[in-house]
């Protein structure tokens, strides 16, 4: 059956293990997960996780039915139409052009946030897939460390 | 009122109506214990393995319809019992499951018999719980209890570290349960349920398909009404025996890999099958793409994530069986055209004739199919069936004339061998009145033996029939028609103890079995001194369950016979 790529926005109560809760209906399915954040919801007891895994339709569906029935687990939203945005930092040698590199940055909704005696640090925020080509085209700049933050998304 | 954890629990437990609790002590529930010693609202009865602990639970459990409680220790004591709870998790049976933890500041130091029990158990309860403060203990424990119940039922577990058992808190168990996050549906859609109606009206060969789920929910009185006025045929699922009588006309008996061949050809040309509270097992449907191919599917069942999970369903209900049932025939009422299913039935009854549920007798050895048969003759309803695990499961689901919901007790998705004599002992204290009967097999008895000890020092005089093949003969089955006869670690007859000396030795009764008179007499002595008792019965050694749909093949293509020698 046909893979696709799925994002999944969990709304738990925000208590210890339920995050492994969560990770074991993936992992005891051998199913991976691509990325993973977790962050509370303001104002609340609940936190927000946003999955996104790939999968045979059929799995992926049955592990959201799955996670419904987890007891703490008050919502499980399968975003078909949505905003969903990602950030990456990426660590540069001071050697490197330092304007092109922001000028890049800044097509893809970031900047230089940290200038060092010799790395400067670059955010972008931007699509998943427009994280990953800004990554490609700054390959040539000899980037020292790259750290993406995962997915997050909202139904529009 | 001020107390320690340990109180809380007893005390918890005796607001939740517990008679019974199944366990075994160790260090890190001791405190529990030594409240357990002190008070008398319960009783304990003190398994000798963990294991049995929670079968014992299970089969108290799915015997009475209440919860079933165990308590045991941590590390050993807990791992041990994990077997129980995956059993009562694949079977949906409602347990509290109590295990102590080393202390607090001891987590996470590897500590002596320090396991990470809730990790360990996450992946095979419905819930569980680590208590990290004595005042979460009432909240908590009324909360196991709602979530074993509720909804679809299963397994909690609740492991409680030591010092947690002696911190002193405030004890109120009368507030009410809030769990924003847990709400199971109950009451069918109304819309759906019409739809279904309809759909049941305009079929011309409707089938229900009855599964466990109607034992859980109560629901097998109001499921033989529905039967019975619609005259639609029914065949069950092994988790479901006993939802109608044995002698009901429109049962054609269970379906599945070792259901009859009636029931599996009927579940192949259905039109409509009516999937009351059964989740499509596989060794129910066989193979998917071929699972009733010209039938549209009404899908019952309290848990959503059962409802299309492998058979896609066209009319999908969540709900509680009986309510949705009720419904159902408030809707229906008189819409039922009995004379439309003549032809149907005419063709089931073909069926029934053409290749009907039997076996053949053999001179001078007795067939375990006829054991099963004649404890069926002499005592009928008025025992309890539980099972262990392999041919001797499947020949008492074939074979037994079942009266009632709750009457079969048996390890059915797990498949736990050792399973049947704790749980017939759980049987046993539920249902003191009946007679309480484990059918085994010369191999899965001695996974849990050990219990005859406890049935022996609690009176509970289960009576366990072996039907000694001198073989794992479930798996020897498999090796002779799948491996070429290559029956490796099967053959048991170099393996076998004594025994009536072995339950003898522990204070029960033995009896060696080697004709049809030795076994009448057998069982009705056992009966009449209501003693734990052995029963071993020399059967034929390679007689194979038949008729038999092979592991992935379709139903309507049935092994019917097989002759062994
Ligand atoms: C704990 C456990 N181990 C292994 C199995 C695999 N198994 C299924 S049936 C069976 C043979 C059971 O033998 P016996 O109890 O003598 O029953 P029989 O099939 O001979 O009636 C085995 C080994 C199992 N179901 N459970
Ligand atoms: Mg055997």
């Amino acid at each position: 059956m046909a893979d696709a790529r799925r994002v999944i926005s969990v709304i738990v109560i925000n208590e210890a293990s339920v995050l492994s809760r969560v990770t074991d209906l993936f992992s005891g399915r051998g199913y991976n997960i691509e990325s993973l954040t977790v962050a509370p919801v303001p104002d609340s007891k609940y936190s927000r996780l946003t999955i996104v895994t790939s999968g045979s339709i059929r799995v992926s569906e049955q592990i959201v039915k799955q996670l419904h029935k987890l007891i703490p687990i008050l919502k499980v939203y399968e975003h078909a139409d949505l905003v969903e945005k990602e950030m990456a930092l990426v660590k540069f040698p001071v050697s490197e052009n330092i304007s092109d590199i922001g000028m890049l940055a800044a097509a893809y909704n970031g900047k230089i946030v940290n200038v060092g005696e010799e790395t400067i640090i670059v955010m972008v925020a931007d699509e998943p897939k427009r994280v990953s080509n800004f990554l490609n085209l700054v390959k040539r700049y000899h980037p020292k460390e790259i750290v993406r933050s995962g997915s997050v998304a909202l139904e529009r | 009122m001020q107390m320690s954890g340990a109180q809380m629990v007893i005390e918890a437990l005796i607001a939740e109506g517990v008679d019974t609790v199944f366990g075994y002590p160790g260090g890190a529930i001791m405190n529990v214990y030594d409240e357990i010693y002190k008070q008398d609202g319960f009783d304990h009865i003190l398994t000798r393995h963990e294991q049995a602990a929670v079968h014992a639970a299970e089969g108290y459990a799915k015997a009475s319809g209440k919860v079933g409680v165990a308590m045991i220790t941590s590390g050993p004591g807990f791992t041990n019992a994990v077997t129980g709870l995956a059993d009562a998790y694949m079977d949906s049976i409602p347990l509290v499951v109590i295990s102590g933890q080393v202390p607090m500041s001891l987590i996470g130091t590897d500590a002596f018999q320090e396991i990470d029990a809730v990790g360990i158990s996450r992946s095979c309860t419905k819930h569980n719980y680590l208590v990290t403060d004595a005042k979460e203990l009432p909240r908590i424990l009324k909360e196991a209890f709602y979530i074993a119940s509720s909804g679809r039922p299963g397994p909690v577990h609740v492991d409680i570290p030591k010092d947690v058992t002696a911190q002193m808190a405030e004890f109120d168990y009368s507030n009410p349960i809030a769990l924003e996050t847990y709400k199971p549906t109950i009451k069918g859609n109304s819309r759906q349920i019409k739809k279904a109606v309809d759909a049941i009206v305009n079929a011309k060969r409707p089938l229900f398909y009855l599964g466990g789920g109607i034992i859980n929910s109560n629901a097998s009185e109001e499921i033989r009404r529905f039967v019975s006025m619609t005259g639609i045929p029914a065949v069950e699922t092994f988790m479901a025996r006993g939802t109608l009588r044995y002698d009901d006309e429109l049962l054609i008996s269970m379906l599945g890999m070792h259901g009859s061949y009636a029931a599996n050809m009927a579940m192949s040309e259905t039109d409509l099958v009516i999937a009351l509270g059964a989740r499509f097992d596989d060794r129910v449907t066989g193979k998917l793409s071929e699972f009733a191919k010209n039938a549209n599917i009404i899908h019952v069942d309290i848990d959503p994530a059962s409802i299309s999970k492998l058979v896609n369903a066209h009319y999908p209900i969540v709900g509680d069986v009986k309510g949705v049932v009720l419904a159902m025939m408030d809707s229906i009422a008189d819409r039922v055209d009995r004379s439309r299913y003549v032809p149907w039935l005419e063709t089931i009854a073909n069926f029934e004739k053409l290749h009907p549920l039997s076996y053949q007798e053999e001179e001078g050895i007795i067939k375990p199919q006829w054991v099963i048969e004649r404890i069926g003759e002499l005592l009928g309803d008025h025992a309890n069936i539980s099972t262990d695990v392999g041919q001797h499961q499947m020949w008492a689901a074939q074979f037994y004339p079942f009266t009632r919901a709750r009457q079969f007790i048996s390890s059915g998705g797990l498949g736990t061998m050792g399973f049947g004599f704790p749980a017939a002992m759980g049987v046993k204290r539920a249902d003191k009145d009946r007679i309480s009967i484990n059918i085994t097999g010369d191999g899965s008895i001695l996974m849990n033996i050990q219990e005859l000890m406890t049935a022996v020092e609690s009176n509970l005089p289960v009576i366990n029939v072996i039907l000694n093949n001198q073989y794992l003969g479930m798996v020897r089955q498999w090796q002779t028609l799948f491996y070429d006869k290559r029956h490796s670690s099967t053959d048991l007859s170099t393996g076998q103890p004594n025994f009536t000396m072995l339950v003898e030795s522990f204070g029960g009764v033995g009896y060696e079995v080697t004709t049809k008179a030795e076994f009448d007499a057998a069982l009705k002595d056992a009966v009449e001194k209501n003693v734990v008792a052995l029963i071993n019965v020399s059967v034929a050694r390679l007689e194979n369950v038949m008729p038999m749909v092979p592991s992935g093949g379709s139903l309507f293509n049935m092994m019917l016979a097989s002759k062994e020698k």
